[in-house]
């Protein structure tokens, strides 16, 4: 009940109408904001990338260019767009251009809808930091992200080459099946805010934030964004050591760039919905929160709290990559398919039964119960049957083990008894006859 | 378009044609559309890509070729290419004397070069009669580098293995170590890779001051980075569900494929040449041999963990052993009269050296100028002495006729044997399998192609 009371506080306070009240200067100038903050982050992302994998990997990382190397992600912008724009002679040449254009651009639209901090005061106009919001705002970055792999799925297709064609391929599966899950992850947070709209959400999330009740939610989220941003432990669509490049195989110079562009603006973006969405978007942590009546959730403070939560998430997709080795494409397709989209849909009737109940002005223990009790129940069930399974693998396993050894007839040779450690050493060839070569 | 073949197999003639069980279905095509034909065949034909893994691939441990045909991400047939590293090192060291030789066969398989030198040297101490004349000082200072040797060529494997898996951060780890094993190398032998160190009759040089402590500090450490690299895969869900049930191949096909070493004890069979057929005095070492009877990839890779740790112990036990002693034969016919020693300027014999050999033994220098220069001989025979080497059976076959010179020297590259199993260990499994699976055989390509 609190939780529709903060709701009604946090559409007073942020309320749809302050949208479309700009000035055109000032959208113009959000714009230019965003864009450079996007590929500066880039850029920084890059550095820190290289640095942080460095040190995981006891290595220094580079360190040359600028102070602690900062600059080498714009020099290595910089010589890529320098370098031959090579076209190879079979590509589909319209296709080929136009991907990485396709790639590249919905990334960035993505980011005009989330908030990174509440209304303040810009040239005498009352303003919320956010480009604009939309009553479907969420569903619009998942639609850009999907316009998005088409870039990947054309570059793949257009570069007549088998292994940028394999990586397109496992693109289109690989966004697709991780899209449901994500939207399916994503569902729970509007059953929770009853809106789709960025700046509604991040106002309702002013007592708790959603990654709490919904850390189900949050954790598919993790996982499927990291799926949907092809990066590693999924960077499948660019396997290194399978596909060579993968989609992007025949690129060069800034057409590749706009790819390599692309990639870290998703990356960003989805960070940025997740701290949207699951982790109180501009809002100030919990104990920096009771600070002065929430001063520093207000002015310019918040913009602050919202990157550093997304610099913390960024800084997760690095260590990830650091740590784990890549799935193969069937193993990545059984974990969406058959683990987050079925463990999201039950879920989400978990979360909508509970908000139905809740709807319903039963108290919070009636609606654990309601539906709690259910839920265990199941899991039982579910355990006798899943341990009568192993059961009877077990004994399979058992079976077949006793069964006698095949016999292929094929000569194995007989071990020496080595446990004595010590016999006398084999004459395997002897020196033999001179005679046999020379005659031979 | 039918089949109007007409055998000419007859039993027992070997100068018939093959069997048509050989052949498989043999097609005669009298005209029309060969696309037709095809698809008549096989209609699924035209739903393949044929995909060139390689040369030139990240992931195909430097030139390996692999033509892969696929059916979406399922590998239908694999065809393993090789040749393209082929130096002529087997034909090039008939124009060497036997211990020139040496320089040229280390380059054979570059991560385990002390192991064809070894192999090689020990082949030419046979012939030439002289195994039991070794100092044991050799022999203690071979095992030593021999096992070092084998974990510096297991961290490339778990390096570049990891890295072909996708995770970086052991390969990055494992070339730490190595490192520090390169550098005791470089203490030891002056150089890195291609050592040149194992002669016929002995070593190169003695091991320098200092060398000994450096291993001691080394061995307590590598056991503590052998533990983190487990720490990192061992348990690692998807190292554990992209190596386990992948590349299966049990006793029976490795001993049909000829393969040896961390795939043939992974898959069951303690087979070690160490321990079938010691030399060097490795009967003597107190190790034990590592198998697991999974047969799979993460089988292997749990075989060449632990094969590092055993490959430790040896180091320390050697250590322990090391007395001071000659390193080469007493031979005079054999070993260098004047042993090297380094000039003012870096290069060369020291002046004094020169100048005490020709004011007190002309015919010393005599003897040296012709043993450096023609070389010793080696009474005609051939001899077999194989190793396990990190990769499998390594052995040089090395005939003499009785010259200064290698009659002939064949290298039996486990590589090159355990290459042939590809086929077997990929084929009906999928594209990233195949990854999996080669790195699995460690094939070392300057070995494979020689």
């Amino acid at each position: 009940m609190h939780l529709l009371a903060a709701a009604a506080t946090a559409s007073n306070e942020n309320p749809s109408g302050v949208f479309g009240n700009d000035p055109w200067w000032l959208t113009l100038a959000k714009c230019a904001v965003v864009f450079i903050f996007l590929v500066l982050t880039t850029l920084l992302m890059i550095w820190a990338e290289r640095r942080v994998i460095g040190r995981m990997q006891a290595r220094p990382g580079p360190n040359r260019v600028g102070p602690f190397g900062v600059v080498q992600g714009l020099a290595d912008g910089i010589k890529l767009a320098l370098k031959e724009d090579l076209v190879p002679a079979i590509v589909d040449k319209p296709l080929y251009i136009l991907a990485p254009v396709v790639a590249a651009i919905p990334a960035f639209l993505s980011f005009a809808v989330i908030p990174v901090g509440p209304v303040v005061s810009i040239g005498g106009h009352r303003t919320p930091l956010q480009i604009t919001d939309l009553p479907v705002a969420v569903l619009f970055i998942l639609a850009m992200a999907s316009v998005g792999v088409y870039g990947i799925v054309l570059a793949g297709w257009s570069s007549q080459s088998p292994y940028p064609l394999l990586g397109a391929l496992r693109s289109a599966a690989q966004v697709i099946s991780y899209e449901v899950a994500m939207g399916l992850a994503l569902a729970g947070v509007f059953l929770y805010s009853g809106s789709l709209s960025t700046s509604q959400i991040v106002g309702q999330q002013a007592k708790l934030w959603y990654a709490l009740p919904l850390i189900p939610s949050f954790i598919i989220y993790l996982i499927a964004m990291v799926g949907e941003t092809n990066r590693a432990p999924f960077d499948l669509p660019e396997a290194e050591s399978e596909l060579v490049a993968g989609f992007h195989t025949e690129y060069a110079s800034l057409k590749f760039a706009m790819f390599f562009l692309a990639e870290y603006v998703n990356v960003t973006t989805v960070s940025a919905l997740a701290t949207t969405l699951f982790l109180g978007g501009w809002r100030a942590p919990w104990p920096l929160s009771l600070i002065g009546h929430g001063q520093l959730n207000q002015g310019w403070w918040p913009v602050l709290w919202w990157s550093g939560k997304v610099f913390v998430l960024l800084f997760c997709f690095i260590w990830i990559r650091g740590t784990l080795p890549r799935l193969r494409y069937d193993q990545f397709m059984r974990l969406g398919w058959k683990v987050l989209i079925p463990f999201s849909l039950v879920w989400i009737l978990v979360v909508a039964a509970f908000r139905e109940l809740t709807n319903e002005h039963k108290t919070r223990i009636e609606s654990l119960a309601y539906v709690g009790i259910p839920i265990v129940v199941v899991v039982l069930i579910w355990s006798f049957v899943a341990e009568a399974r192993a059961n009877r693998l077990a004994r399979e396993v058992e079976a077949e083990a006793s069964l006698p050894p095949r016999d292929g007839g094929y000569p194995i040779p007989i071990l020496s008894g080595h446990a004595g450690g010590g016999r006398a050493p084999v004459a395997v060839a002897a020196a033999t006859d001179s005679t046999e070569v020379l005659d031979g | 378009m039918t089949d109007t073949y007409e055998s000419t197999y007859v039993e027992g003639d070997p100068y018939g044609g093959a069997s048509p069980e050989d052949e498989g279905r043999v097609f005669t095509v009298g005209g029309g559309d060969w696309e037709d034909l095809v698809e008549s065949v096989d209609p699924l034909e035209s739903e393949r890509i044929v995909v060139n893994m390689g040369p030139q691939h990240p992931s195909t441990h430097g030139v390996l070729r692999l033509v892969l045909e696929l059916e979406g991400e399922s590998v239908m047939q694999t065809r393993v290419v090789i040749g393209y590293l082929h130096t002529g090192i087997e034909k090039n060291m008939e124009f060497r004397n036997w211990t020139q030789a040496v320089t040229f066969i280390t380059r054979c398989d570059y991560l385990s070069p002390l192991y064809n030198e070894a192999t090689y040297c020990l082949g030419v101490e046979r012939l030439l009669g002289i195994e039991d004349q070794i100092p044991e000082r050799v022999n203690v200072l071979r095992v030593l580098v021999l096992e070092l040797q084998r974990i510096s060529s297991h961290l490339v494997w778990l390096g570049t293995g990891g890295m072909e898996l996708g995770a970086l951060t052991p390969m990055l780890f494992s070339f730490r170590e190595r490192e520090r094993i390169l550098k005791i190398f470089e203490m030891i032998t002056g150089l890195r890779m291609n050592h040149a160190y194992i002669r016929p009759g002995g070593v190169a040089q003695d091991i320098p001051p200092g060398a000994v402590d450096a291993i001691r500090e080394f061995i307590p450490e590598m056991y503590r980075r052998v533990d983190e690299y487990e720490d990192l895969l061992s348990a690692n869900p998807i190292w554990i569900a992209r190596t386990q049930g992948v590349g299966y191949l049990d006793t029976e096909s490795c001993m049909q494929l000829g393969v040896t070493g961390p795939l043939l004890r992974a898959s069951g069979l303690a087979w070690d040449l160490r321990k079938e057929m010691p030399v060097m005095g490795y009967d003597t070492y107190d190790f034990d041999v590592v198998t697991e009877t999974d047969a799979d990839c993460y089988a292997r890779y749990k075989v060449r963990i632990n094969e590092m740790r055993e490959s430790l112990r040896i180091v320390e036990q050697a250590l322990d052993r090391l007395r001071p002693g000659p390193v080469m034969v007493a031979d005079k016919k054999i070993a260098w009269p004047a042993q090297l020693a380094l000039g003012s300027d870096g290069l060369g014999n020291s002046l004094d050296h020169i100048r005490t050999i020709m004011g007190t033994s002309m015919e010393a220098l005599i003897h040296h100028f012709k043993l450096v220069t023609e070389g010793f001989r080696v009474p005609a025979g051939q001899a077999y002495v194989p190793l396990e080497g990190p990769r499998g059976e390594l052995g040089a076959h090395v005939v003499s006729d009785g010259g200064t010179r290698p009659y002939r020297v064949h290298l039996r590259d486990p590589g090159f044997v355990n290459l042939q199993a590809t086929p077997a260990l990929t084929e009906g499994g999928m594209i990233s399998d195949v990854v999996a699976s080669v790195a699995s055989i460690d094939p070392v390509m300057g070995g494979v192609d020689r």
